[in-house]
């Protein structure tokens, strides 16, 4: 097996660490909680950062009208199968293709995971604005809209007496290392590719 | 290259600056205007957290105190033996049971010595062990929760003052009783004591994993005052203390009948001997009732048995296990040094501290050197166990605590203060005054093999001038001394609630590892818990209603209850659905005339309810819980006792 296929293999491999460690974090800190309220999210579920988080969330953000975050949304249930599709795709092309197919694989990564992280945005979009309508507190800003609680999609924001973080966990760095190995494969195969032209 | 020089110039002149301000700092600890600022050693700046965590008894509070040291701040009164409206104990259906004893409901007690147990002659923190003194009680508080999980009756006890110490692993908490009675009790002449009343030393064993409470055997003792007591450690581990007065077995005008004897005795118990004789069949199961009430942490609700009977033993029919060593007069505190050699028994009336030696007591029973005998426990000669006595050192010795240095400290009722002295050559190398009339003192870690120093606080029984004057009744005060250098140094007066009898101290590091926030709702196996709102109901059975209620932020569930009719006897049973850290829920309905219920996150807690009137009651939230937490109420409707209003219930129907 070529050099450029192994290190193919190992792109294709790499993602499924999703599978393993979570994707996402999103901390919220405010002085009453000396213990930050956080959660993670995995490819396929929220998560507790410390026990009852989530609960202790819901029951904050009622105030305001936000939705309780759901057991399970329709994307819990897409993103694993998609990871699994590519993963195997990656695969197929380790064992069977040559180093353009590698590009392909990483082009298809990015795009997936700029798809991933926009449904990500509209959700968090749909959870920061779309407040019921008999909310206990309603909060304008300055030029009389409705104030959105949405978290950062990447960094931190303060919300009211919150300062919320949001930053990528050892699952994405997963995903992030196995679609960059994909495209060094690319390079290698490519530059193999020249060198057995040449000889 | 200059850059270079300008940084390394830089670089020595902060490490100067650094260091320089070090030697200051370190400078100022031994003089300058600092050394004096006794203010600085006694503050914990904000958010940080006391080193030292001191259970101080509430004496006729019937409670315990928890205060944290340097500071001397007060954290929390845990309820034990009385009714605390606070949070509901003792109110509540699932505590009442915590107060039954032989003789009934008793919502109040006198408590007294507070000591923590132990493992391998360490302090462990996991369980304080504390004596209620009137009607003879043990009870254990969890340090987990800081709840009282476990309270046992002393039966053929009175006076259970000569408690609640605990041996080097926890094998036993040790109750003496401090008055002598008829045994069994009965109708006799009052002035037939002498001979035929008797003292119960009870040794009640601790389950190692659970802590769970069961007398295993009491030792029926000559009719003396069994006043306090304390277990052996290290060499004389598997022995037990106690001081006794009223020799004379007086029972009238004690304070001149009791006093004639120039000695009085110390008994010590070779435990492990009649631990052994029991073992082996030995004692004999006497009838005797006494409650054991026992808190479970998964229901949240206590029971109380009634136990018939106990196994009690002569202590004649134990040779070797049971012996006396007169001690000048009238002794009040049994001490025993952390190494377990010395045992120091302050005879209040007398000018000397007298010190007995563990290993010339062994040597003297070797020898049979008996002086005598009392009742059939043989006297040992007061010469033969004298290990030294401290000349002198002021009026009215009490109580003595141990630094782990080789030192020890005494209070003086009468004279007011605290006298440091060296186990071995009995010199006095300090003394210091406290304001005023000191009983006992603590040093974190005492009653252990390791002592923590660092501090001790003498624990007082008059305040007069240390706070505004105003009374008659003032709080008690305790004051806390620096014991670190070869002087005491006097830091802090703070107030104590009720009487601050005895203390045990420790290192908080130790609690806060084993620290319980919140219940898991999980692990909520309440009989009457509801877990969701769609689990709250409301139930009939014959005039009784059972009411499943549930809280969150910021309502209850139900919140209009109607079908209640006066006569009925309402129970709301509340489970708090909250799983945050400290998001406690109260409850409260007007004419209750129990108290208010203050549920923690997780817990179900029950209270009664008898309606005397028709009309709509208002039922709310007593614990300020959220932004909405004036909102969080509800209705209760009660009808005439003859009427024919269906049950029902509801939340939120009335919006939309």
């Amino acid at each position: 097996m070529k050099k450029s296929n192994i290190i193919m293999l190992l792109a294709a491999i790499l993602p499924l660490g999703l599978f393993l460690f979570p994707l996402w974090k999103i901390t919220l800190e405010a002085p009453q909680y000396p213990i930050p309220l956080g959660m993670y999210i995995h490819i396929n579920d929220f998560s507790d950062a410390n026990p009852h988080d989530i609960k202790n969330i819901n029951l904050m953000n009622h105030y305001v009208g936000m939705k309780y975050i759901p057991d399970a949304i329709p994307e819990f249930k897409i993103f694993p199968i998609g990871i699994i599709i590519t993963s195997v795709i990656g695969l197929l092309i380790a064992f069977k293709g040559n180093y353009k197919w590698f590009l392909g694989w990483f082009i298809l990564m990015i795009a997936i995971s700029a798809a991933g992280m926009y449904d990500f945005y509209l959700w968090e979009h749909d959870y920061g604005h779309n407040l019921d309508p008999k909310a206990i507190m309603k909060f304008t800003n300055p030029d009389g809209t409705q104030m959105g609680f949405q978290p950062p999609l990447f960094g931190s924001r303060d919300i009211l007496n919150f300062k919320a973080h949001s930053y990528p966990q050892l699952g994405a760095l997963f995903l992030t290392l196995g679609i960059a190995t994909g495209l060094i494969a690319y390079f290698i195969g490519k530059k193999n590719h020249k060198k057995s032209l040449l000889m | 290259m200059k850059n270079l020089l300008k940084l390394t110039l830089a670089l020595v002149f902060v490490l100067f600056t650094y260091t320089s301000c070090n030697n200051s700092k370190s400078s100022d600890n031994k003089s300058g205007a600092l050394a004096s600022n006794v203010a600085e050693k006694v503050y914990v700046a904000p958010g940080e957290h006391d080193e030292f965590y001191a259970f101080i008894s509430g004496g006729y509070s019937g409670n315990l105190t928890v205060y944290g040291l340097p500071s001397g701040r007060m954290f929390k009164e845990i309820p034990v033996f009385s009714q605390f409206a606070t949070s509901g104990y003792g109110y509540s259906e699932e505590t009442k049971p915590m107060l039954n004893t032989s003789h009934g409901f008793i919502p109040w007690g006198d408590s007294h010595h507070p000591d923590i147990s132990q493992t391998k002659g360490e302090i462990d923190g996991r369980f304080v062990f504390i004596n209620e003194n009137n009607t003879p009680r043990i009870a254990k508080i969890d340090l987990k929760t800081f709840e009282t999980t476990e309270i046992i009756e002393v039966p053929n006890s009175a006076g259970n003052h000569s408690s609640s110490f605990v041996t080097e692993n926890t094998e036993y908490v040790v109750a003496g009783t401090r008055f002598s009675v008829p045994i069994p009790q009965r109708d006799m002449p009052i002035n037939e004591y002498k001979g035929n009343f008797q003292g119960a030393l009870s040794f009640i064993s601790v389950a190692p994993e659970t802590g769970n409470m069961d007398i295993k055997f009491q030792v029926l003792m000559p009719g003396f005052n069994y006043d306090l007591s304390h277990p052996g450690r290290g060499k004389s581990h598997g022995w037990f203390f106690f001081t006794t007065y009223n020799t004379e077995e007086a029972s009238s005008l004690l304070e001149v009948n009791a006093s004639q004897n120039d000695k009085d005795f110390i008994a010590a118990v070779n435990w492990k001997k009649i631990e052994d004789y029991v073992n082996n069949g030995g004692g004999t199961m006497m009838p005797a009732d006494y409650a054991h009430n026992v808190y479970d942490e998964h229901t949240h609700t206590a029971t109380s048995t009634m136990k018939k009977e106990v196994r009690v033993v002569n202590p004649v029919d134990v040779p070797g296990a049971v012996f006396f060593l007169p001690t000048p007069k009238s002794p009040h505190g049994c001490d025993v040094d952390p190494s377990g050699e010395y045992i120091v028994g302050n005879g209040k009336l007398s000018a000397n501290l007298t010190v007995h030696s563990f290993t010339k007591m062994l040597a003297a029973i070797e020898g049979e050197k008996f002086d005598g005998e009392a009742y059939g426990i043989p006297i040992l000669k007061f010469e033969d166990v004298l290990a030294g006595s401290v000349e002198q050192p002021g009026l009215g010795p009490l109580h003595t605590e141990f630094d782990g240095q080789g030192n020890a400290y005494t209070t003086f009722f009468i004279s007011s203060e605290v006298v440091k002295w060296k186990l071995g050559t009995w010199e006095v190398i300090d003394r210091k005054p406290t304001y005023y009339s000191v009983g006992h003192l603590t040093i974190p870690g005492g009653n252990s093999g390791k002592p923590q120093g660092k501090y001790m606080f003498a624990m007082n029984k008059i305040t007069k001038d240390r706070y505004l004057p105003t009374g008659p009744e003032m709080e008690h005060s305790a004051q806390l001394y620096d014991i670190s250098g070869e002087k005491m140094e006097l830091l802090l007066d703070f107030p104590t609630h009720g009487e601050p009898h005895y203390a045990a101290a420790m290192r908080a590091d130790l609690i806060k590892e084993r620290s319980q926030k919140i219940y898991n709702l999980e692990d909520n196996k309440h009989p009457y818990a509801a877990f969701t709102d769609d689990d709250t109901k409301v139930v009939r059975k014959g005039n009784e209603v059972h009411i499943y209620m549930t809280t969150i932020r910021s309502h209850f569930s139900p919140d209009n209850i109607e079908g209640v009719k006066v006569g009925d006897k309402v129970y709301f049973h509340v489970t708090n659905l909250e799983q945050d850290f400290d998001v406690p829920h109260g409850f409260a309905v007007l004419g209750q005339n129990t108290s208010e219920l203050l549920i923690m996150p997780g817990q179900t807690k029950s209270s009664v309810w008898e309606p005397t009137k028709v009309g709509v009651w208002p039922f709310y939230c007593t614990d300020f819980c959220s932004a909405l937490h004036q909102e969080m109420q509800g209705y209760i409707r009660v009808s005439p006792a003859d009427s024919n209003t269906p049950i029902k219930w509801s939340l939120g129907e009335d919006i939309e």
